[in-house]
């Protein structure tokens, strides 16, 4: 579903990923973690196609880095919902037009519209904050606004680059939650955290990048370790877990 | 459609302040622009005005039968550059000599005999009224036999041609530096617009918005100031203009066309200021 294949990123000021490879199958919840400056924020950028690698590939739902063309970015991104640390809601537009407004801009029709914000705000906790402008909100419930948002398209994968970066110990728990329900519900996860408690309390996927390189990817390791077990490994998966998004074809 | 209207009046209501502003200084860059335009106007009509007597005049031989001279008015109308051939016989040049120079009553009042030949008045078209086009219908009225003299006033229609061009000239660089003046002015405004809502075109872009979508609502909100900003501009060089004509001197002010073609010029510099700031903003995420 995301891979990313030798992926080099370089900027005038050096390189931000170096020969970066690994892969999140469908479904799955991935932490990518290390310290501030390791990358996390440049691979999320790759993967919403906000950047492109300088050397390598990024595959993400069937659309690939080097052959994706201007017109087919919008199309990537209304299969990703996308969450950041600092929200990025719209401080004049109430919580149910910040969640509207993620969908109205894909041409959703209208009729559709009401209907689906409110089923995503009560899926994270806020039906009765819907009239409620981001600044009468508390950060946790900014966030959950902002994976409303994320998630009124249904995407298969959910972006989140330090989401509870901004939050409280009791916030990021409740966020953390939500994630984890989301994932539950069958949407793909990457969340990029230098929060190891987190990372800790889960067993997930976990790719961790030390100066813009590999320095630990969980599913190695488990491949590594269930070689003889066969399925742990990612080139042992069936044929038919990707197939849905046509991974080797961008369309 | 209706969500790119809802969010362009979105637009003007959630910043009321900054949009009055930058309709505003639209408004007075088009201002200084029109007031140069309507200095522009007033010169080529006084210009128009004078080049309007440019005219070729033939005398004509005494005894000419006037068989003769009907036919070559016939051959002189013909003429692509002559707007109208006008004949004026001796008598009648001799009564308007006594009507126009009446410091010469007592010369006239002594004549016996008539002395002043009769004459074809020969106007030019607007587009033929300069020193070179004169001099050539000249000439070939000189070709005619019973054409004693033709004058045309050669010295002061090359000054007047001279005026024409440095009005020109000086109209085309002004002109350009003024409108130059206005694009960067009404550039900046609408970019500093765009600026304002640099989020909000973020987070549409990574919604999954298409560029297209992205941008219409601020196209239109562009369009609409650039619009706003010229009708505002009009209504100011027209009090202007009625300041001036009514207590310094009479002067013409801009026709239907010329007024629509101004307020049309704002909106399209709006659509295009919009159009460039937003291009800069959709490259960078």
């Amino acid at each position: 579903m995301i891979k990313f294949l030798n992926v080099t990123k370089e900027y005038a000021k050096g390189a931000a990923l170096s020969a970066v490879s690994f892969h999140v199958p469908k479904g799955e919840f991935c932490f990518i973690t290390g310290h501030s400056g390791a990358g996390k924020t440049t691979a999320m950028k790759l993967i919403y196609m906000a950047e492109r690698p300088s050397a390598g590939e990024v595959r993400v739902s069937g659309f690939s880095s080097t052959r994706i063309g201007g017109r087919d970015i919008p199309r990537l991104r209304r299969r990703l919902g996308i969450v950041f640390q600092d929200f990025r809601l719209l401080p004049d537009r109430t919580a149910e037009e910040n969640v509207a407004f993620a969908l109205e801009v894909t041409g959703a029709r209208r009729s559709t519209v009401g209907p689906r914000v409110m089923r995503v705000l009560a899926q994270v906790g806020l039906t009765g904050k819907a009239h409620q402008y981001p600044r009468e909100l508390s950060g946790g419930e900014q966030q959950r606004v902002a994976i409303a948002r994320a998630l009124v398209n249904d995407p298969t994968v959910l972006l989140a680059d330090e989401p509870t970066g901004n939050l409280d110990d009791r916030a990021t728990r409740g966020i953390f939650q939500l994630l984890r329900d989301i994932n539950a519900a069958g949407t793909a996860v990457i969340m990029a955290t230098h929060d190891l408690d987190i990372v800790k309390s889960v067993n997930a996927h976990l790719v961790e990048l030390q100066h813009g390189a590999v320095a630990y990817d969980s599913a190695e390791d488990a491949g590594l370790q269930s070689e003889e077990g066969g399925l742990g490994a990612e080139d042992g998966r069936p044929a038919a877990a990707d197939g849905e998004f046509g991974e080797s074809a961008a369309p | 459609m209706s969500l790119v209207l809802r969010e362009t009046a979105l637009a003007f209501r959630r910043a009321p302040l900054p949009s009055l502003l930058s309709i505003t200084t639209i408004a007075f860059s088009l201002f200084v622009f029109g007031l140069f335009g309507l200095v522009a106007v007033n010169i080529h009509d006084v210009i128009g005005d004078v080049a309007e007597r440019v005219e070729v005049v033939a005398y004509i031989e005494r005894g000419t039968p006037i068989e003769t001279t009907t036919t070559a008015m016939g051959d002189i109308q013909a003429f692509p550059e002559v707007e109208s051939v006008s004949y004026v016989t001796a008598s009648e040049a001799l009564a308007r000599a006594r009507r126009e120079l009446p410091e010469f009553q007592s010369v006239f009042q002594d004549l016996e005999a008539n002395p002043l030949p009769a004459s074809f008045e020969v106007r030019l078209k607007p587009e033929f009224r300069d020193a070179a086009h004169a001099a050539a219908v000249a000439d070939r009225l000189r070709a005619f036999r019973f054409v004693d003299d033709v004058r045309y006033g050669g010295d002061w229609v090359a000054k007047l041609d001279h005026l024409r061009n440095i009005a020109a000239a000086v109209g085309a660089v002004v002109g350009a530096a003024f409108a130059l003046v206005a694009i960067m002015i009404i550039g900046t405004t609408i970019r500093m617009a765009v600026l304002h809502r640099k989020d909000e075109i973020v987070i549409m872009r990574l919604v999954g918005a298409t560029d297209g979508f992205v941008r219409r609502p601020f196209l239109l909100e562009g369009l609409i100031k650039g619009l706003l900003g010229g009708i505002l501009a009009l209504g100011l060089s027209y009090g202007a203009w009625a300041l001036v004509n009514g207590y310094l001197l009479r002067a013409a002010f801009f026709t239907g066309p010329e007024a629509a073609l101004g307020v049309v010029a704002g909106g399209l510099l709006g659509l295009a200021g919009s159009l460039v700031s937003i291009g800069r903003h959709l490259r960078s995420v």
